[in-house]
């Protein structure tokens, strides 16, 4: 039987958005993999960490109770589950303060009563590699891949928010493993040692701040490049499109000549699992991901 | 002028998380933590110690709070445990309740289109961000801006991650009614909350 989950998918994951790419190869692995993801109905945008400036704190909190109250409604028994890091972060962060501070949990119930909600906190929210190293495990995933990657060197690049404040796995905050482990079951090779491995991107400072965070973005490409690997393996929307798509901006810069493809770890997963391009969303690559589009075509 | 110092006590009752602010013990790590560290005029312990020094107007019309990526780094090392990112996002959005913030702070301005963005139909749209964001400078600017993104802009179409078609509207909530009620009523509360000063 199907595990299931009230899914959280975020604004950058729906239909022509800029992760779609990362929704289309998480349902492909969940295919394989047994897990049911239930959408939770009417679900809104968590503000992410750079809705400050216009939502003051209770507007915020309740936009991610409200996706929590929506869940508790419809999908009860189910815990909240989120594949991008600011929707999980966010999401996960109103739930433990409102569990925590009853003055807070009173104020977004009484705004949520407009929408004809209730926020109980009766939920756990969690990423969607806690419930594949957690529901699944490192071995059952290792157990499904019908073509190892071998051969292929990846920096696992976690980032940021799907790390710090609340960790996975129970894993140390400056040097975690889990994707390392998870890059290692599909059959490549990991590096553990990659410098640059929880250091920062810029998040959405990308837009405000270009030159500081594509100064950030360099370092990260820098170290991979040096660590010799083939790719980048992330598990975070910003991650990923602040590392692939301003690599060209960044040579002109700089000098450098960087062309390395950066995809999600689902991606990675699909392509192991024996699922076509398509599945894997390698077309939703910029810079293609030639090593994986050979194996997924074999 | 006052003899006695109240800019400690609005930040504590006014500012998110803001009563944390005394506990900061000036070790600094958050500062060396801070991956556009070098980019602040004042790192996170030295506005710390200017609240308590009652630096009202250096420190609501600084841009180093703005610097921050949300990478949450200085809250994973505080010896102390302050939740120094989202003190900062507090300040910021203080900052602009009181009218204090730099002209032209390109973070703030993002961050005041993003919000608007999201709480119009309740989801982000991201080509109307994107575009906003370019213009947000000027026409002249974001004809400039437009050009270098070009390239960029035709690759997420190739690849299917944008869809010129959210300019005619795009996702949204389907009880936006609801959401926008619910956003202004918890704005209510939280303004019948701060202290007057």
């Amino acid at each position: 039987m199907a595990k299931e989950y009230s899914y959280y998918p975020g604004c950058s994951s729906q239909k022509g958005a800029s992760s779609s790419n990362q929704l289309r190869s998480t349902q492909a692995i969940c295919k394989e993999l047994g897990i049911q993801l239930n959408e939770i109905p009417d679900w809104n945008c968590c503000s992410a960490s750079i809705g400050y400036a216009g939502g003051g704190e209770l507007p915020r909190l309740a936009l991610s109770a409200r996706n929590i109250a929506l869940s508790e409604k419809h999908h009860p028994n189910q815990d909240v589950v989120a594949t991008c890091a600011a929707c999980w972060l966010a999401t996960r962060e109103t739930n433990d303060r409102l569990t925590e501070n009853k003055a807070l949990f009173a104020e977004t119930n009484e705004a949520l009563k407009e929408a004809g909600l209730v926020f109980n906190g009766q939920k756990k929210v969690r990423h969607m590699v806690e419930v594949l190293i957690e529901d699944i495990g490192f071995e059952e995933m290792k157990n499904h891949v019908k073509k190892p990657l071998e051969g292929i060197k990846i920096a696992g690049y976690v980032g940021c928010q799907t790390n710090r404040p609340f960790g996975i796995d129970g894993e140390s905050f400056e040097n975690p493993v889990y994707l390392d482990k998870m890059i290692e079951a599909m059959g490549a090779e990991s590096i553990p040692d990659y410098e640059k491995k929880v250091s920062c991107c810029g998040g959405a400072l990308m837009f405000s701040e270009p030159e500081k965070s594509q100064a950030l973005v360099k370092e990260i490409l820098e170290s991979a490049h040096d660590n010799g690997a083939d790719m980048i393996v992330t598990p975070c929307p910003v991650c990923q499109m602040n590392t692939e798509v301003y690599q060209e901006q960044i040579n002109a810069k700089y000098g450098t000549k960087f062309n390395i493809p950066s995809v999600y770890y689902s991606t990675l997963m699909s392509v192991a699992y024996g699922q076509t391009a398509e599945e894997a969303a390698l077309k939703g690559q910029m810079i293609r991901a030639t090593k994986l589009e050979e194996i997924a075509d074999k | 002028m006052k003899y006695r110092n109240n800019f400690l006590r609005e930040v504590e009752a006014n500012v998110e998380e803001g009563e944390w602010v005394k506990r900061c013990m000036q070790c600094g790590v958050c500062s060396g933590s801070c991956p556009l560290g070098p980019h602040w005029d004042h790192p996170p312990q030295e506005l710390f110690m200017m609240i308590r020094a009652g630096k009202r107007e250096e420190v609501l019309s600084s841009e180093s709070m703005w610097m921050c990526t949300s990478c949450y780094n200085c809250i994973a090392r505080c010896p102390r445990e302050l939740p120094i990112t989202h003190i900062m996002h507090g300040l910021a959005h203080y900052a602009v309740r009181l009218g204090m913030v730099p002209k032209n702070q390109q973070t703030q301005k993002f961050a005041q289109k993003f919000w608007n963005n999201l709480s119009k139909k309740g989801r982000v749209n991201e080509l109307k961000l994107g575009l906003s964001l370019y213009f947000m400078n000027g026409f002249m600017e974001g004809i400039k801006t437009s050009l270098k993104m070009q390239k960029i802009g035709l690759g997420m179409w190739k690849t299917k991650r944008m869809d010129p078609m959210e300019i005619l509207g795009g996702h949204g909530c389907k009880d936006t009614k609801g959401l926008q009620a619910m956003l202004k009523k918890a704005s209510e509360i939280e303004a019948a909350k701060k202290v007057k000063v």
